[in-house]
């Protein structure tokens, strides 16, 4: 047993580890210890975040290539951790409300943030399969975890179905880059494609693993499932969806494109280039019709996906910094506005998920309607919000690039996208006031609210620190 | 770090943002007054600002300067030149006028809507004061988020449509500015505003660089065919949007020509000055006679700001100093003139509930203070002489002359479509007989309004009795446009030459046999 690489996968020893642990505890305290496994779930995410401050941070390679511990690696884990966090935190106050909260809830998220850290890390086709399926399995029973409730269980058995579908498309991919490579790790692929061209097989290969990635991603045209799945989770497992997920996914594709296909730049960049502006022009004019808050974040979720693949398109190191910052940023806009959209409650205390129930509600909540205005404008791309930070850095990445065009057709795309942004704006500031919402949340959801809406406002402080980490976890990749 | 010693520019805008703070956790008459202080003290500030100002021919460009690479890529730097520190003056007078114009105007959420300005105070003093190129973009777009807020919650009827149509249109005008500026910092390898006047840009990609920083700016201006935006906006927003709308974020347009347009992509912009040219007589000629016909005073005056700025256009792409110097004067007495026009509007707005220019008639008989008053900046907005736009007008239309008479002969049109449009709205609701009941029972202007009007009338007379005071501070900053423009500038099609003196008439002035440039130079001494 090599005792390195062990240190080196510290973070998915600790939540595995506490993982089972805690699925005992659950076991035999039932359903009332849900609150204690909660806590100590954070408390592992927490232990597993410190230990990457160690060698899992900057190891390098861990048996034999196929986990790498490494800046980017610990970059995407934070992000993910936190964002695991915030959906255990504020999950009990949801299903306190007439729905069964079960203790497996958090030990779930647990076991997709071991599959997540695997995704990040792998440094080899197959971790990342088993990364990706761990995280997936974990997925598939949070989308329908209010058994009662028939669009949660319909969710589950959507991304079910289609996520096997996916699966399979990448493990073709896979197996067609192992066949033309004769390896499956990013390295002996990388070596390969780059000896003697791109073969035919290869490049199928490539199209095939890129096409499964992008159903994870949910990026046009493989997003299909995600608006369903989006509004049929419970709400904190949708705002669990929309983040952590998304970071995983993102940073494997970043790490396969650019560690083992980077010598193929010219074929995946225009499949990029394609994939970005379908998911920007798409995600933005299907979010216009949307009524279901939950259904109008898919949509903004895809519309994000695109602007986050504009730096991938660069194919640079900045560009990779870039799309990492834009991720950071992501997350907190994307955890921010469902902190909000899980104060959407009735006055009997039931979630409402309608965009029109939020209206006039600047008059009855202030502090609510700031906070969503606040994310709402941010997602929007409006500086001085952070937001705008985040686009601002693809755009440079893809200009720095030399791809002006596929800049000036994507931000101009995002003004199509800043007008559902602002529909939800006018109708909690300019409609006059419908039924008021039940009153304010716990002060946990608030204090969240709040700081991430600071973070938004006055993010601009941290752009040197986030360039430092985002430069140095793009570097890690090679 | 500057002649006072503090950082004056930051204080003035970190005085409105807390101001801001403060009124939205305050009751409505509080945040009244916060707002009504803060603005005021802003304006102290500002009047400091311009006695401070170095206006020697010696003086520093920028001044007041102050650098902070706090933001990684960009930094917090600001300065002001004479161009900037004149509309920052603008600004700040302004807005305690818009404060006082809602006083009893806005009676709902009287505590969002004081903050919801201050807050456009600060991001409009933040765009004249930076002088990094991403810190100004943010500045820029980040005012159109206040400015929905206002004109959304505290519009009219057709407020949101108005509200969206403003939002994005200047939005898509932007982003596209945007890309141009991530172009620009790399291929300058700098994000400051003053190095980056001073750099050399591929006159290949000039043209690109200039076409997408003139969608942000036409937009803004607003120049024909881009302007639908603002008469909805103008005629949805209340009183006091309206006056900030016209008195400044018009300017930003007009602003960021001189700023970036002009000195940065000097061929280009020679290149494309006929068409700056051509949309700016369309927008003369077509926007004075759709004035003519409006029904809606505030739709009326908005038509004739597009009209205005028109002039500014033109004048600015004269590529001399009497054709810019007389584009800042047009937006400096536009911005006074037509935010009082606002403001007269505003006036009898509050006591009958229409802006519909039929419903009065004979306002003269019994409200002779508020006709005496609306006459002075209806002649104002003409441009009689003795009031600002003269000055301006005359400055920007002899630009123009030098460099093409056509477009001067077609932009002078303006004046008198002006005259017509003015005089006639004038008629319509000052004169005539006063035959409707409820107009009869209108009160004349009031203390508060006398306040608000008064300061205004007082500094158009003094923009047209002597505007030197207003031409000295940035006469050295248009002279370096103009230089940085020399290079590129094409010949004009009016080659004035003064005509060769009599020997017994001269008086020894052989400067005079000299072309019309030294002629123009001891032309602008004499002012």
């Amino acid at each position: 047993m090599d005792m390195a690489s062990l240190l080196m996968t510290a973070p998915e020893l600790v939540l595995s580890v506490s993982g089972l642990a805690l699925l005992m505890v659950a076991a035999y305290a039932g359903d009332g210890s849900a609150r204690l496994v909660g806590w100590l779930s954070i408390a592992a995410l927490a232990v597993a975040g410190w230990t990457l401050c160690g060698t899992p941070g900057h190891g390098g390679e861990a048996f034999d290539g196929l986990y790498r511990a490494d800046a980017f690696g610990a970059f995407a884990k934070v992000l993910i951790y936190l964002a695991a966090a915030v959906s255990i935190l504020v999950a009990p106050r949801f299903f306190a409300t007439g729905r069964e909260i079960r203790a497996e809830y958090a030990i779930l998220i647990l076991f997709a943030c071991v599959g997540m850290g695997l995704m990040v890390s792998a440094g080899d086709m197959l971790t990342l399969y088993v990364g990706l399926e761990l995280n997936s399995l974990a997925s598939y029973v949070l989308a329908s975890f209010m058994r009662q409730d028939s669009r949660s269980a319909e969710a589950g058995l959507k991304y079910f179905v289609l996520g096997a579908l996916a699966s399979g498309i990448l493990l073709y991919g896979i197996s067609l880059l192992y066949g033309f490579t004769g390896s499956t790790s990013y390295a002996g692929i990388a070596t390969a494609m780059s000896e003697d061209g791109l073969s035919n097989g290869e490049l199928f290969g490539l199209v095939f693993v890129l096409a499964g990635l992008a159903f994870k991603i949910s990026a046009v045209p493989f997003h299909m499932w995600t608006p369903d799945v989006y509004e049929g989770s419970p709400t904190p497992v949708t705002a669990f969806f929309a983040s952590a997920p998304k970071v995983a996914a993102m940073g494997l594709t970043v790490r396969v494109a650019m560690e083992a296909m980077g010598s193929a730049l010219d074929s995946w960049q225009q499949i990029v280039i394609f994939v970005a502006l379908a998911s920007i022009l798409f995600g933005a004019v299907a979010a216009i019709g949307q009524t279901n808050i939950k259904r109008l974040m898919a949509y903004s979720s895809i519309n994000n996906v695109g602007f986050a693949l504009v730096g991938l398109a660069a194919g640079t190191a900045e560009g990779v910094a870039a799309v990492m910052s834009y991720l950071a940023i992501y997350v907190v806009m994307t955890i921010g506005s469902f902190l909000c959209i899980m104060q959407m409650r009735d006055a009997d205390g039931r979630p409402v998920e309608e965009i029109a129930s939020l209206a006039g509600l600047s008059q009855s909540r202030k502090g609510l309607a700031a906070a969503f205005a606040i994310f709402m404008f941010s997602l929007a791309g409006i500086p001085p919000m952070m937001g705008f930070w985040a686009k601002f850095l693809v755009f440079d990445a893809a200009v720095g690039a030399g791809l002006t065009g596929l800049a000036a057709f994507g931000i101009a795309m995002s003004v199509i996208g800043a007008f559902y942004y602002l529909k939800i704006i006018k109708t909690i500031y300019f409609d006059e006031p419908a039924a008021v919402y039940a009153p304010a949340g716990s002060r946990i959801e608030n204090a969240l609210m709040a700081v991430a809406a600071a973070v938004i406002v006055l993010g601009y402080l941290l752009n040197p620190f986030l360039d430092k980490v985002s430069t140095a976890a793009a570097a890690a990749l090679h | 770090m500057n002649q006072l010693g503090f950082p004056i520019l930051s204080l003035m805008m970190a005085l409105p943002l807390a101001g801001a703070l403060a009124s939205l956790f305050s009751s409505a008459a509080a945040s009244r007054m916060i707002a009504l202080a803060v603005t005021l003290v802003d304006l102290l500030l500002g009047v400091v600002l311009w006695l401070n100002f170095d206006q020697g021919l010696s003086a520093p460009q920028w001044q007041f300067t102050e650098y902070a690479p706090i933001f990684g890529r960009f930094a917090w730097a600001m300065g002001i030149d004479g161009i900037a520190l004149l509309l920052i003056v603008l600004t700040v007078f302004l807005m305690p006028i818009c404060i006082l114009a809602s006083w009893e105007a806005i009676s709902k959420r009287v505590n969002e809507y004081m903050a919801a300005f201050l807050l456009m105070e600060t991001m409009m003093i933040g765009v004249f004061t930076a002088q990094d190129l991403f810190l100004f973009y943010i500045f820029f777009e980040a005012g159109l988020i206040p400015m929905y807020l206002i004109i959304g919650i505290w519009g009219g009827a057709n407020r949101i449509y108005a509200s969206y149509k403003f939002f994005l249109y200047t939005l898509l005008g932007s982003v596209l500015m945007l890309i141009a500026m991530l172009w620009m910092a790399r291929d300058a390898n700098s994000t400051y505003i003053p190095t980056l006047m001073q750099h050399s840009f591929d006159p290949k990609v000039q043209i690109w660089l200039w076409l997408a920083f003139f969608a942000s700016f036409a937009v803004k201006m607003p120049m024909w065919p881009v302007h639908t935006w603002l008469p909805d906006a103008h005629v949805q927003a209340p009183t006091a949007g309206s006056v900030i709308l016209a008195g400044v974020m018009l300017k930003m347009g007009g602003y960021g020509f001189l700023r970036f347009s002009l000195p940065m992509f000097p061929e280009a912009s020679v290149y494309f000055a006929w068409l700056v040219f051509a949309l700016s007589m369309i927008a003369v000629v077509y926007t004075s006679l759709v004035a003519l016909v409006q029904q809606d005073m505030k739709k009326l005056i908005a038509y004739s700001s597009v009209a205005h700025m028109a002039i500014v256009t033109v004048g600015l792409f004269a590529f001399n100093e009497a054709g810019l110097e007389g584009a800042m004067m047009v937006m400096l007495g536009h911005g006074i003139t037509a935010s009082a026009l606002f403001l007269c509007v505003g006036v009898i707005y509050d006591r009958l509930h229409t802006r519909e220019i039929d419903r009065y008639g004979g306002l003269a008989v019994n409200m002779p203070q508020y006709a005496m008053i609306f006459l002075l900046f209806t002649m104002a907005s003409i441009g009689l002489p003795g009031t600002g736009n003269f000055v301006g007008e005359f400055l920007s239309l002899m630009g123009v002359y030098e460099a093409s008479s056509w477009v001067a002969l077609v932009s002078t049109t303006g004046i008198i479509f002006g005259a017509a449009y003015m005089l006639y709205l004038y008629r319509r609701v000052c004169y005539g007989d006063l035959t409707k009941e409820d107009v009869k029972a209108m009160p004349d202007l009031n203390l508060r309004e006398w306040a608000i009007l008064a300061p205004m009338a007082a500094v158009i007379l003094w923009m047209g009795v002597y505007p030197e005071s207003f031409l000295k501070p940035m006469r050295a900053d248009i002279h370096m446009i103009v230089e940085r423009m020399a290079s590129a500038k094409p010949e004009g099609d009016a080659q004035l030459t003064a005509g060769v003196p009599q020997a017994s008439a001269a008086h020894g002035s052989h400067e005079n046999e000299d072309a019309h440039s030294s002629n123009h130079e001891t032309a602008g001494e004499a002012h």
